[in-house]
């Protein structure tokens, strides 16, 4: 019965969604409000209704209701509670609901910010999320229907990917669909804007903060991603350019050169085609990732599902890419730059430049992704492209987008004076060259590392110098310092929440420079009592135990860490699920903000005689995690609402 | 071409590019590439479960369709039982044989499933495991379509459906015998 019901739900609310895209179309095409508000409810009906859904799959997880295909696949009774809840999402067909649902509650708050504030665009902006909309329940109802019986009805499931049992998994789907749909709303605007021919400057500034949000959440979901790869794979690493990865890195790199490029489009009244381009891209972007995890068209370690639903997701990315670019093509004459460039030196140029390397990497990206495909079609081959290609491409990319993050918030507009240039840039290149001294002095003898952590004082040095400037300029109007520092965060907070993501960008380029640079790693076999020893740590095995869990059998194996005293005891394991072939491994670490002790078990002896580990002294990497947190912080202070500046 | 025509360039530029990924479609991720096509099938001698001895060298001659299973393998075992009973059915005059080979499972268990799905064809469980380390099986389910002469032509990884099932048998049948 509960099935039924969802699947009932699902079609009146597809039904619903078609509706209210055309009535809102047809409203706003023969400027009848009535047919607006229709859509609007029929938007509302259809939140009501996904909702349902949700709740509905969800109380089949948690009553075990085998006769549901998906419960079956993803759940056993030995499943605990909370990977009940997450197991929802941990397959394809849930995880479309949950898009879904977000996507339905983006429109709901669409409707109540802009209903009334952006009369002209909003119901077209309507009729383009509904249809989306309509795409991801007809996904629902047709290819991948979260309902389908299952007969005969097992009496236990096959459970849940052991892999998928972890925290991160209960955020990382949902930050990175919060990103994914978040995208939806500034696509729907940039369609608005190409219908109704207002190219204008409006619907950037009515989806500023929406991108803002989008983006945030997708960098948010990037990093717990790495964080679930760093602590449940064992492999010691955080990020492999797995198709999948690129899916989601692909519109982040694209929302990136986004938030920048409108901000040249507000200033200076150019880029408007590039700014709608961008948009679509990164919407077609998001659309490709779900069809790239999802079709089984490319190899990937993530993609477990397979079906007609890749067909569903390039037909909507055809109808998608096609209809917004033929668009664009339409008001081409509308989209001219009013504005020019002036100079080469000016801050216009600094972001035409980042924007260029943003979407190059965002190219590569895709390139080295399909590559694959592309040899296969072309010469009947079957390649791998695998993490050297995408270093080698994108670090130089990476470095040069860095070094100009130091150059655009502090460089003038139009054309930048010696003066300007000086005024701004002679400390901070000073602090840099002394940073590549001090490094080398230490020691460190990577051209690459030194490199990088030059440009990174460099640019936290801009940081610096802007902040501090601002700061005495408030001092000298007699504020106190707390105060003043505090009124400048809130009175130009979308400058200053901007520099403190920055901030965050710069400690995750430590920690990536730090881990890749200084890592070491050890392979060997202990006997019981025996140690080994790695970059001044002291690890002793002391044994095995081993323990029956509410879903698998584990054996841990115990092992003391030293450097001098005693640190604690790691107790890394190799974890049996009936439903796998091989063992899933269950790392242990300890963290630290220098490095990390990292321990994966390997090959052991039954009777714990001797086992083999695998050691990691992971550097810097926790600065990854800690720069997540300071982006975040950032994000948050420029999505809050701007100040009216007193008269 | 005028500046006119020149834009609509952009949304042509997309073409190439969808035509790729549909390109995608027609490669099957399904036809696992293994080192043992071409090769001899491995022997093997097993009981079955009504304690019948089953061994591959007694169906030389015949087209054989191996299939590694397990009862708690969910969907894809459940959706390839009643198609390998259908087909079994419809070729076993043809000189054709189905054999389950079920791994990694208890024999309750898996005498529940041969029972639900009324199998007809052999079935044996691999208790020593060393059947489906001597074919490289990775996960459940997996087909070999093995030729008269005994060497393994096909490998399917998932379940089976009809048509892999004829396409790939009626290919077997078509050769030449001896």
């Amino acid at each position: 019965m509960i099935p039924e019901l969802g699947s009932a739900a699902a079609i009146v609310a597809l039904a619903l969604a078609l509706w209210g895209a055309a009535a809102a179309a047809a409203g706003a095409g023969t400027g009848r409000p009535a047919l607006v508000l229709s859509a609007q409810h029929a938007a509302l009906g259809v939140f009501v209704l996904v909702t349902a859904c949700f709740a509905l799959l969800s109380y089949a997880f948690l009553a075990f209701d085998f006769s549901v295909r998906y419960v079956a696949i993803n759940t056993n009774l030995g499943t605990p509670f909370y990977y009940r809840i997450t197991g929802v999402w941990g397959a394809l067909e849930g995880s479309i609901i949950l898009w879904t649902w977000l996507l339905a509650l983006y429109t709901l708050v669409v409707i109540l910010r802009h209903r009334e504030s952006a009369r002209e665009l909003y119901p077209w902006v309507l009729a383009v999320m509904l249809s989306v909309m309509a795409f991801f329940l007809l996904v629902i109802t047709v290819a991948a229907p979260p309902f389908a019986r299952l007969t005969p009805a097992p009496a236990d499931g096959r459970g849940l990917n052991p892999l998928l049992e972890d925290t991160g998994m209960i955020t990382h789907p949902v930050a990175l669909y919060l990103g994914f749909t978040g995208v939806t709303v500034p696509f729907a605007f940039a369609l608005a804007a190409l219908i109704t021919g207002r190219v204008g400057d409006a619907w950037i500034t009515l989806t500023r903060r929406w991108t803002i949000v989008a983006w945030y959440f997708l960098s948010l979901g990037l990093l717990i991603g790495g964080w679930w790869s760093y602590h449940v794979l064992g492999w010691g690493g955080y990020w492999a350019w797995d198709p999948v990865e690129n899916a989601a890195f692909m519109p982040w790199l694209t929302a990136t050169a986004f938030l920048h490029s409108v901000m040249v489009q507000e200033r200076r009244r150019m880029l408007k085609l590039w700014n709608l381009a961008l948009v679509i891209l990164t919407f077609g972007l998001t659309l490709f990732g779900t069809f790239l995890t999802r079709s089984g068209v490319i190899a990937s370690v993530h993609a477990f599902t397979q079906g007609t639903i890749g067909a569903f997701f390039l037909g909507f990315l055809a109808l998608v890419l096609l209809t917004a670019l033929g668009l664009l093509a339409w008001r081409w004459d509308a989209l001219g730059a009013q504005g020019e460039l002036d100079s080469v030196v000016s801050r216009e140029s600094a972001f035409l430049l980042n924007n260029v390397l943003l979407v190059a990497a965002a190219f590569t990206v895709f390139f080295g992704t399909v590559f694959p495909l592309l040899a296969e079609a072309v010469r009947g081959v079957k390649v791998s492209v695998g993490a050297p290609f995408f270093n080698q491409v994108n670090v130089p990319l990476f470095l040069a987008l860095i070094f100009l993050m130091g150059v655009g918030p502090l460089i003038a507009w139009r054309r930048a004076s010696p003066d300007n240039l000086r005024r701004n840039f002679l400390w901070p290149v000073a602090a840099g060259v002394a940073a590549a001294a001090f490094f080398w002095a230490l020691g460190v003898r990577s051209a690459l590392a030194v490199l990088t952590l030059t440009l990174t004082v460099f640019v936290a040095a801009t940081i610096a110098v802007d902040f501090s400037r601002a700061t005495r300029a408030r001092l000298r109007t007699g504020e106190r310092l707390l105060p003043a520092m505090g009124g400048l965060l809130r009175r130009h907070n979308r400058r200053y929440g901007g520099f403190v993501v920055h901030l965050g960008v710069l400690l995750v380029t430590l920690g990536v420079t730090g881990s890749q640079a200084w890592s070491v790693q050890t392979e060997t076999t202990l006997r019981r009592g025996e140690h080994a020893e790695l970059a001044g740590y002291r690890v002793r095995f002391d044994g095995l135990s081993a323990s029956e869990e509410s879903n698998h059998f584990k054996v841990a194996g115990a092992f003391t860490v030293s450097n001098g005293r005693v640190l604690g005891v790691l107790r890394p394991a190799k974890k049996f699920y009936p439903q796998e072939q091989s063992p899933i491994a269950g790392v242990d670490y300890r963290l630290g903000l220098r490095e990390d002790v990292y321990l994966v078990l390997g090959d052991f002896a039954r009777d714990g005689s001797h086992a083999t580990v695998k050691l990691q002294v992971n550097r810097l990497v926790s600065w990854i995690w800690i720069g997540g947190v300071v982006l975040t912080l950032g994000a948050g202070l420029a999505i809050l609402p701007e100040r009216k500046k007193p008269a | 071409m005028t500046p006119r025509l020149l834009r609509w360039l952009i949304p042509l530029s997309a073409v190439p590019v969808l035509a790729l990924l549909a390109y995608g479609f027609r490669v099957n991720p399904r036809e696992a590439p293994s080192p043992l096509v071409g090769r001899p099938a491995a022997v093997f001698a097993l009981q079955t479960f009504e304690g019948a001895p089953l061994a591959l060298e007694a169906q030389r001659g015949k087209v054989v369709v191996l299939n590694f299973w397990a009862s708690w393998c969910y969907p894809a075992c459940y959706e390839e039982a009643p198609v390998l009973e259908r087909n079994w059915r419809a070729y076993r005059d043809r000189g054709v044989v189905v054999i389950g080979v079920d791994i990694q499972d208890t024999p309750e268990a898996a005498r529940k499933f041969v029972r639900d799905f009324s199998l007809s064809f052999p079935n044996a469980r691999d208790t020593t495991g060393r059947v489906s380390v001597d074919y490289g099986v990775y996960g459940v389910p997996e087909t070999f379509f093995i030729d008269r002469r005994g060497r393994i032509r096909a490998k399917h990884v998932g379940g089976v459906t009809d048509e892999t099932f004829r396409t790939n048998v009626e290919t077997l049948l078509a050769e030449p015998t001896g």
